[in-house]
C-alpha cells in the first residue's frame, strides 16, 4: 500500500487522486483489509488439503504430529503473540504522536519477528537431521510413512509460506522504524504504521491456526 | 483551451487539446511509467489484443485440423494447440478483457474520481500480466504444454512431458495481476465516489465490475495455492493429488474448480455491465429494474462460489453432492435470467437504433440466452452424464464466453471508442463486422451442440467419419468469424487517424464519463462533479449535467 505514502512528510498532502488525507488513509486501510481477505483464501486452500489428509488418515497425521518439536512451536507462539502486542502498542504510540516509543516498539516487533524466524530455522534444522524433509531427504519407516511424508509436505509448505509472510513483515516494520526515527509520522499521519500493523496481526492469526493443527493434534486425546 | 464545455449534443465536436494522450509527454517512457488509469487501460488493450490473436491463431489451427479426420497434426501437437488456446484465451484474454481495459478506463470516470485508489498497484498489475504473458509464450515456444487449460492431476504432475511448471508459474503470476486489479476496483468503488454518487446511482457497469472484483479477490488465491501444490508435486515427486503418492486427484478438482467456476463469472459479469450501459442508451429508455440487475450481479458472484462441483458429476463425487450441486447450478440461472428479462423489458417500447454497439448487445442477449439455457442442460445430472466431455459442453461455454463476453467486449469497444480516442469509427464497416461475427459465431458453434449430443468427444485430434459434415460447417463458420474479428482491427486503426472528431458525447448518453471531453483530461474532470440523479435518465432527454 505504498500508494498511501505522502509526498511531503512534514505537512501531509494527499496523492493527486484523493481529495483529502483522511480519504487516502481510509482507502489504504480498506485496501489492506481486502488484501487480507485474499490471504485468508490463500491459506484456506492449504488448510483444506490438510483437512483432507487428516480426515482420510487420522492415525498417520497424529503420529506425524508427534514428530514435531512442541517446545519450539509453543515458544514461537509466545514470541509471535508478544510481537503482536508490541505492534498494537506501536500503533497506539503513533496515534498519540510519541515518536521515541514508536521507534522502540517497532524495533522490538521486528526483533521478535527475527527471533521467531531463528527458532523456526533451528526447528527446520532438527527436521532435516531426522530425515523429515519430503522430496529432499525424507526417510521414515512404519505403516504411516506415506502419510507422515504428506503431513510434512504440507507442514513445510504452510510454515514456509507463513515464514515468507513473517519475513516481509519484518522488512516492512524495520523500514517503518527507520522512518519513525526520522520523525516521518505524527498523530495526524501514521497510516503506514496502522496498515502494516493490520498485516502483522494477520500473520500472527495464521500462526494461531497453524500451531494447534501442527503441534497439538498428535498429542491430544488418550 | 478553457472548454471542458459540457454538452449533450453530438453536433458540437469539442477538441480537447490537453488530454490524457498528450499531457505528461508522448514518450515510451511516459507510457511505461504512467500511473494514469486511462493510459494503463490502453497498455492493457494493446497487450490483450496481441494475446487474443495468439489464442485465435491456435483456434484457427484447431478448426483446420478438424476439417478432415484424422487431421493434419500429430495428436501430440494437437494437444498442445488446444492447451495453448485455452490457457491464453482464459487467463490472458477473457479474464482481463473487460475489467482491465474498459473497467480501468471507465470506473474512475463513471464515479467521478480522478484515478483509481492505487495507481502504482494498477501499473504493477499490468507488468505482472505482461511478464506472465511472456512466460507463457516462452513455455509455448520451447515446446508447449499438453495438459489442457485445466491442468488435471495426476497427468499434469506426473505424466505430462510438456513445460507444465513454466505454464503454472505464468498462470500464478497473471492471477496476482488479477487480484491486484480486483482489490483496486473494490477500494475505488467504496472510497472514491464523487459527492452525490450513492451506491444506487452507480452505473451497472461499475456494479458488475465490483461483483467481478469480489470473485477475483476471493477465488484467485485458491487457484494460486492449487498451482503451487501441483508444481511442488511435479518437482519434488511428493504430493497430495497423485494417488500413486498417496494423494487424491479429486482434491485437485475441488480446489481447481473452486476458482475456475467463479472465474467463469469473472468472464461474463463485466459483459453484463457493458450490455446494461449500451441497451438503455440505444433504446433511449432507463434500464428496467435497475436494482434487480444490480443485485443479480451480486447474487451471481456469491452463488458462483457454491456450484463448482458440477464440473465433477462423473468424477466420482457422491450422489448427494451431485444432487446439491445440480440444484445450486439451477439456482444461479435465476439471476442470469433476471438480467436477460430486464434488458428485454428495457427494449420494450424503446426508440431503438441499430448502431454497431447495439448490434453487439442484441447479439449478446441472444447468444448468452442460448449459452445460459444449455447451461441448464448440463446442470442436469442425468443429461450431463451423457454429454460430459463432449462438444456439447464446448459449444455451451463458447456461447457464454465468445458469443457473450467477446460480443460484449466488441460492443463496449465501439461504444466507448469515441470517448477513448476522441474519434468516431466508420459505422457501416462496424455494422458489417458485428453481423459477420454473429453469423460466423453461430455457424461455428451451433453444429458443436449437435456433434456433442451425437457423442463427439472434445480434445481428440480425430473423429469418426460420420461427424465430418458438421465439422466442416463449424470450420467454415470459424473462417467467417475470423474475418469478423479481423475487420475492426483495420477500420478502428483507420479511424484513429481519419475518423471524424467525436465530441464529448456522440451518443447523447447519460453517465459521467460522457460529461467530460473526449479524450478526457489526465485527471478526468476539471472540477469534481456532483451527482444529483440516478443513472440512465434517457426519458426525457438528458439535460447537460452540472460538472
Amino acid at each position: 500500500m505504498s500508494d498511501a505514502a505522502p509526498a511531503s512528510q512534514s505537512a501531509p498532502q494527499p496523492e493527486p487522486q484523493y481529495a483529502t488525507v483522511e480519504q487516502q488513509a481510509e482507502a489504504a486501510s480498506f485496501g489492506m483489509w481486502v488484501f487480507l481477505a485474499t490471504e485468508v483464501l490463500f491459506f484456506g486452500g492449504m488448510l483444506l488439503a490438510y483437512t483432507w489428509l487428516r480426515a482420510n488418515h487420522p492415525d498417520g497425521v497424529a503420529e506425524a504430529g508427534r514428530h514435531t518439536t512442541v517446545v519450539i512451536g509453543s515458544v514461537n507462539t509466545l514470541v509471535l503473540l508478544t510481537s503482536s502486542f508490541t505492534m498494537a502498542w506501536a500503533v497506539h504510540a503513533a496515534e498519540h504522536g510519541r515518536q521515541k516509543a514508536l521507534t522502540r516498539l517497532l524495533s522490538a516487533t521486528a526483533l521478535l519477528g527475527l527471533l521467531f524466524l531463528g527458532l523456526k530455522g533451528y526447528e527446520y534444522h532438527g527436521e532435516w537431521t531426522e530425515h523429515l524433509v519430503p522430496g529432499l531427504n525424507f526417510h521414515q519407516d512404519g505403516p504411516h510413512a506415506r502419510t507422515i511424508e504428506l503431513f510434512y509436505f504440507l507442514y513445510f509448505l504452510l510454515t514456509g509460506l507463513h515464514g515468507i509472510h513473517v519475513t516481509i513483515g519484518i522488512v516492512l516494520i524495520a523500514l517503518l522504524a527507520v522512518r519513525a526515527r526520522r520523525g516521518a509520522f505524527s498523530a495526524r499521519y501514521y497510516t503506514p504504521v496502522e496498515v502494516t500493523g493490520l498485516y502483522w496481526h494477520f500473520v500472527d492469526i495464521v500462526w494461531i491456526f497453524l500451531y494447534p493443527l501442527i503441534y497439538l493434534v498428535g498429542r491430544s486425546g488418550p | 483551451m478553457t472548454t471542458a464545455t459540457v454538452t449533450g449534443k453530438p453536433e458540437e465536436p469539442v477538441v480537447a487539446t490537453k488530454n490524457y494522450l498528450t499531457e505528461g509527454g508522448v514518450t515510451l517512457r511516459s507510457w511505461l511509467l504512467t500511473r494514469d488509469h486511462k493510459r494503463i487501460a490502453i497498455l492493457y488493450t494493446l497487450s490483450i489484443t496481441f494475446f487474443f490473436f495468439v489464442g485465435g491463431a491456435a483456434a484457427t489451427l484447431i478448426r483446420l485440423n478438424l476439417v478432415t479426420p484424422p487431421g493434419i497434426f500429430t495428436p501430440d501437437i494437437y494437444n498442445r494447440l488446444f492447451t495453448l488456446h485455452g490457457v491464453i484465451m482464459v487467463w490472458f484474454f477473457l479474464i482481463p478483457s473487460i475489467p482491465n481495459t474498459m473497467g480501468n478506463f471507465l470506473i474512475p470516470l463513471m464515479i467521478g474520481a480522478k484515478d483509481l485508489a492505487f495507481p502504482r498497484l494498477n501499473l504493477l498489475s499490468w507488468y505482472l500480466y505482461v511478464g506472465a504473458g511472456f512466460l507463457a509464450l516462452f513455455a509455448i515456444l520451447i515446446g508447449g504444454v499438453d495438459t489442457g487449460w485445466t491442468f488435471y492431476t495426476p497427468f499434469s504432475s506426473l505424466y505430462s512431458n510438456g513445460y507444465v511448471v513454466l505454464a503454472l508459474a505464468a498462470v500464478l503470476a497473471v492471477g496476482f495481476s488479477s487480484i491486484l486489479t480486483g482489490l483496486n476496483f473494490i477500494v475505488t468503488t467504496h472510497r472514491m465516489r464523487a459527492p452525490g454518487m450513492t451506491w444506487y446511482r452507480l452505473p451497472v457497469f461499475v456494479w458488475s465490475n465490483y461483483a467481478t472484483s469480489v470473485i477475483m479477490v476471493l477465488a484467485t488465491p485458491v487457484l494460486a495455492i492449487t498451482l503451487i501444490l501441483v508444481a511442488a508435486e511435479r518437482l519434488l515427486k511428493v504430493g497430495i493429488f497423485d494417488p500413486a503418492l498417496g494423494g487424491d486427484p479429486l482434491l485437485f478438482q475441488h480446489l481447481f474448480w473452486f476458482y475456475s467456476h467463479p472465474a467463469v463469472y469473472i468472464m461474463i459479469l463485466p459483459g453484463f455491465g457493458v450490455i446494461s450501459e449500451i441497451v438503455p442508451c440505444f433504446a433511449r429508455k432507463p434500464l428496467f429494474g435497475y436494482k434487480f440487475v444490480v443485485w443479480s450481479s451480486i447474487a451471481i458472484s456469491v452463488i458462483g462460489f457454491f456450484v463448482w462441483a458440477h464440473h465433477m458429476f462423473v468424477a466420482g463425487i457422491s450422489l448427494y453432492a451431485g444432487l446439491v450441486f445440480s440444484l445450486l447450478s439451477y439456482v444461479i440461472a435465476v439471476p442470469s435470467a433476471i438480467k436477460v428479462f430486464n434488458w428485454t423489458a428495457t427494449l420494450h417500447k424503446g426508440w431503438i437504433s441499430f448502431d454497431a454497439p447495439m448490434l453487439y448487445a442484441l447479439g449478446f442477449i441472444g447468444l448468452f440466452t442460448i449459452g445460459g439455457l444449455t447451461g441448464l442442460f448440463v446442470a442436469n445430472l442425468a443429461f450431463d452424464v451423457h454429454v460430459t466431455d463432449t462438444y456439447f459442453v464446448v459449444a455451451h461455454f463458447h456461447y457464454i464466453m465468445v458469443g457473450g463476453m467477446v460480443s460484449a467486449y466488441f460492443g463496449g469497444l465501439h461504444y466507448w471508442w469515441p470517448k477513448v480516442t476522441g474519434r468516431l469509427y466508420p459505422e457501416w464497416w462496424a455494422r458489417i463486422a458485428a453481423l459477420l461475427i454473429f453469423f460466423g459465431f453461430n455457424l461455428t458453434f451451433f453444429p458443436q451442440f449437435i456433434l456433442g449430443y451425437l457423442g463427439m468427444e472434445r480434445r481428440y485430434y480425430s473423429y469418426p467419419p460420420e461427424f465430418q459434415a458438421w465439422n466442416i460447417f463449424s470450420s467454415a463458420g470459424a473462417s467467417v468469424l475470423a474475418v469478423g474479428y479481423a475487420l475492426p482491427f483495420f477500420y478502428l486503426g483507420w479511424s484513429l487517424f481519419r475518423g471524424k472528431r467525436a465530441g464529448a458525447n456522440p451518443w447523447a448518453a447519460t453517465g459521467l464519463e460522457w460529461q467530460t471531453p473526449s479524450p478526457p483530461p489526465t485527471h478526468n474532470f476539471d472540477r469534481t462533479p456532483t451527482v444529483t440523479r440516478p443513472p440512465y435518465q434517457y426519458r426525457p432527454e438528458p439535460e447537460p449535467q452540472d460538472v
